[in-house]
């Protein structure tokens, strides 16, 4: 299983896929948002395995 | 296709579809560097004698912004307005949480560079929060005050401290943002006015540089993150519900499907400007404002002196919009 964290929650999801999926899952833009994993940066089309903990990063702000 | 860097064919840390280029850490960093120094030159912001004076919010844009011109070799301080702005009244309110990326990354560049911060409330007695609740409309006061305030102190600043240009951290998205609300109510005075550059003029207001408009949010958010420059992530408490951010939603949906969407809207726009398809914004003539001595379009007081005079209303009587 996935470990997604977004924004403070911590969300599970079934690993073989993609982080573009990953973010199209949990119902963001990935214009919106960046991955990380173990830290770094990762681009939306990276496979991710069976066991993960990915990060996503909002990168809108301003008001 | 795989997404490996274009340049080296390492790990890419990110794909920016509207260049249909993939970059690894190290050449990101170096393409983000060129594109600032090329588009600084190009629209003559800054010349390399000039000192520099970066607005720091301690979020991505304006950290990256100041780390940008110091790696690119101009002399670069910053200034933090402490606003003052605290959801729950106690001292480890936002602003103050906002302050120590500031100073954190301050002090990471230091002797290089200083960190100037001004304290609205140890100025004026009272906090941008306090200052809105005495006046202006209601919906959206926070942020109107919050902008006035900013426009005046760090012009006023600027100038008192003798810097020749104020930089901001400006970002596309922002940039598209601004000019989406102005296309939507045709405000094409306010559109005439939307520059890269703001020259100095003869009554006081300093000259106004937006070195990363040609950038979107997203790349400036890995510029942080590679860079390893930490930031504030949380948002403004005033900024829920915001039309900017709205728009910006709106621009990523447009983006998502047709990508550089955002790019051309705004570059076309500056195009345009430049072919004299806009009428030509003339500035208003200014006075100097009899109470502070900044420049302003008003007789008597300017809008700044008018807002804090006004009397604040007692904490408590209204809440957070």
């Amino acid at each position: 299983m996935i470990k997604v964290s977004f924004k403070g929650a911590e969300h599970t999801l079934e690993g073989n896929t993609t982080v573009r999926k990953i973010i199209a899952a949990l119902g963001l833009n990935p214009e919106s948002v960046l991955a990380m994993r173990d830290g770094k940066l990762i681009v939306n089309e990276t496979f991710i395995g069976k066991e993960a903990e990915i990060r996503l990063i909002s990168v809108v702000s301003g008001g | 296709m795989g997404y490996r860097c274009r340049k080296c064919s390492g790990d890419s840390v990110i794909n920016m579809r509207q260049h249909r280029l993939a970059l690894c850490e190290d050449h990101f960093i170096e393409w983000v560097q060129k594109h600032a120094a090329e588009f600084i030159r190009k629209h003559r912001m800054l010349e390399p004698e000039d000192r520099v004076l970066v607005a720091v919010s301690g979020g991505k844009d304006s950290l990256s912004l100041w780390s940008i011109l110091l790696d690119l070799g101009y002399q670069a301080d910053g200034i933090y307005i402490d606003l003052g702005i605290d959801r729950d009244r106690d001292e480890s309110g936002y602003s103050k949480r906002s302050l120590q990326y500031a100073v954190e990354f301050a002090q990471s560049v230091s002797p290089r560079a200083k960190l100037h911060v001004l304290d609205i409330k140890a100025v004026y007695g009272r906090s941008v929060t306090e200052i809105a609740r005495g006046g202006m409309g209601a919906k959206r006061k926070y942020c109107s005050a919050c902008g006035l305030v900013k426009r005046h102190e760090l012009n006023r600043m600027t100038r008192e401290l003798g810097y020749a240009v104020l930089a901001t951290g400006h970002n596309l998205d922002d940039e598209a943002a601004v000019l989406m609300g102005n296309s939507l109510n045709w405000e094409v005075e306010y559109m005439a006015r939307q520059a890269l550059v703001l020259p100095a003029s003869s009554t006081g207001l300093v000259k106004k540089v937006k070195p990363l408009a040609r950038f979107y949010e997203r790349e400036m958010a890995a510029y942080a993150i590679v860079r390893g420059i930490p930031y504030i992530m949380e948002e403004c408490p005033f900024s829920e519900g915001a039309t900017s951010l709205g728009y910006k939603e709106v621009l990523n949906s447009m983006e998502r499907k047709s990508s550089g969407t955002k790019l051309k809207f705004y570059f076309e726009f500056l195009k345009a400007k430049k072919k004299g398809l806009l009428p030509n914004y003339v500035p208003p003539e200014l006075r100097l404002c009899e109470k502070c001595g900044e420049p302003t379009g008003s007789t008597g007081l300017c809008a700044f002196c008018r807002l804090i005079e006004r009397p604040a209303r007692p904490v408590g009587v209204d809440t957070l919009e």
